[in-house]
């Protein structure tokens, strides 16, 4: 049913609709709200799930890893200095391969404080282990929680996940959200049922110590699970696709990309923007397209690089910068190219919430076509 | 051992980490100065020295870390620290 409602709202409705058995987060800024209406909804008794209240994010996703581990659907959200205290916690969960699905409302790293929206937070995740999905819309975000816990909890997969979706930009705005019903979430995903978990009456401990006989063997192991998470996401996005009308089987997703000259490249809510100027500037005759990049652990590489054989050239855009290098999805992007003769620029924009405008798109393609990479969009450099 | 999936262990697994492999000097004991007192297998923090039938003491290579404890404090110096070639 299409309900206009706050992005926040929308996404603890679909977690509500995916059962959680537990849920232990703490509040951060622009997450909070999605917190607050889940620990309504369990005292409330719309919800059944214990809602476990902590001192940090350090012990809510440790918490979390209690409660999967002792086979309970599990749920939390942070984001920027809330997934940072998380850090260490992300890593045993990956290696402990626990499914547990957890929203990030992706705003700035400190220092400077910001409250605004980037992707820093969890691009800097990015090596942890967890599956990474980010969403363009509201629409997009919700879905991604079905088809996250979906895709994390499948036996070749077991590896938690990330739902990533823009601070303020996504989760503080109102949009016309489809919501599915009960009955159609529970159909889409069954009970979790982990073949292994912690019991009293049948002793198992998770993510014990491995000497480096084995340790090797593990991250290998964990890798592989990453990379064969692919065919699953596919087939869990198709299925999704199949039985609500909304297709998530792609990795990545073009706009006017066939004939396009300039491809951008660029994930989460800058997608809408850059179809918008895409549009502009289509009818003024320029060919240029989008590649939108849904999924950004596992990396579709092959996907990535498919997508963009017929370019001429392309602008990748980062809301993110590994400092001291480029932005994560450019490094990613020059990898899946490498080898073929198309160029590939790289533009840091949006940080810590400045605004992305039509303007700023236009700039990108502008300095494309230049053969000028490797820079900051918007710079103010009256200020420096 | 084969490997289980998010390093997953049931109780008493511990033991088969030989940690025997991170020794370095090796703990030789010789019997014709030991007075059987067992100090080593009470200073012991692996646990891994045994007393056999005639009271004597000897490690258990598998799991001995080579700490050399049992050789700083035996009364009779009858344990002998020797360098390990692996």
């Amino acid at each position: 049913m299409l309900q206009i409602t706050e992005g926040s709202m929308a996404v603890a409705e679909a977690v509500r609709l995916c059962r959680p058995q537990v849920v232990s987060a703490y509040p951060i800024t622009p997450q909070t709200h999605i917190v607050e209406a889940l620990a309504e909804m369990v005292a409330n008794g719309k919800l059944d799930a214990d809602y476990i209240t902590v001192e940090s994010e350090f012990s809510a996703l440790s918490a979390c890893i209690g409660a999967s581990a002792a086979g309970s659907r599990t749920y939390s959200a942070t984001t920027s200095q809330g997934l940072a205290l998380m850090y260490e916690v992300c890593f045993n969960v990956a290696g402990m391969r626990l499914p547990i699905v957890m929203t990030i409302a992706n705003r700035a790293m400190g220092a400077p404080l910001s409250i605004w929206n980037d992707q820093q937070d969890s691009i800097s995740l990015r090596d942890s282990g967890w599956l990474q999905f980010y969403a363009e819309d509201n629409q997009e975000a919700t879905d991604l929680h079905y088809i996250a816990y979906k895709v994390a909890e499948n036996q070749k997969v077991l590896l938690p996940a990330m739902v990533c979706f823009d601070g303020f930009i996504l989760s503080h705005t109102y949009e016309p959200v489809d919501m599915l019903s009960q009955e159609e979430a529970d159909k889409y995903l069954p009970k979790f049922t982990p073949k292994e978990r912690l019991d009293a009456a049948d002793p198992v401990s998770f993510g014990m110590y491995a000497t480096p006989e084995y340790y090797l063997e593990f991250r290998y192991e964990t890798d592989k699970a990453l990379k064969d998470a692919k065919s699953v996401i596919k087939a869990a996005g198709a299925e999704f696709g199949k039985m609500f009308g909304r297709d998530y089987s792609a990795m990545v997703e073009g706009y006017q990309l066939e004939d396009a000259e300039t491809v951008i490249v660029a994930i989460g809510s800058l997608c809408g923007t850059v179809k918008d100027t895409i549009d502009e500037m289509r009818a003024e005759g320029k060919k240029v397209g989008l590649l939108k990049i849904r999924v950004f652990r596992p990396f579709p590489t092959e996907d990535v690089a498919k997508a963009l054989k017929g370019a001429k050239r392309v602008a990748v855009l980062d809301k993110n910068i590994s400092l001291g290098a480029k932005g994560a999805t450019a490094l990613e992007v020059k990898d899946a190219l490498y080898g073929s003769s198309i160029p590939v620029y790289d533009y840091i924009i949006g940080l810590g919430g400045r605004d992305v405008r039509k303007k700023d798109i236009r700039d990108v393609v502008a300095l494309a076509e230049q053969g000028k990479g490797n820079q900051f969009i918007g710079l103010r450099k009256e200020v420096l | 051992m084969a490997l289980a999936v998010g390093c997953r262990a049931r109780p008493g697994k511990a033991r088969d980490n030989k940690t025997g492999s991170w020794r370095v000097f090796k703990p030789i004991f010789d019997h014709n100065l030991c007075s059987k007192c067992g100090t080593c297998q009470v200073i012991c923090p692996e646990g891994c020295i045994t007393e056999d039938k005639e009271g004597f003491f000897d490690p258990d290579y598998a799991y001995c870390k080579g700490c050399g404890m049992c050789s700083e404090e035996c009364p009779k110096k009858a344990i002998e620290m020797k360098q390990e070639e692996k």
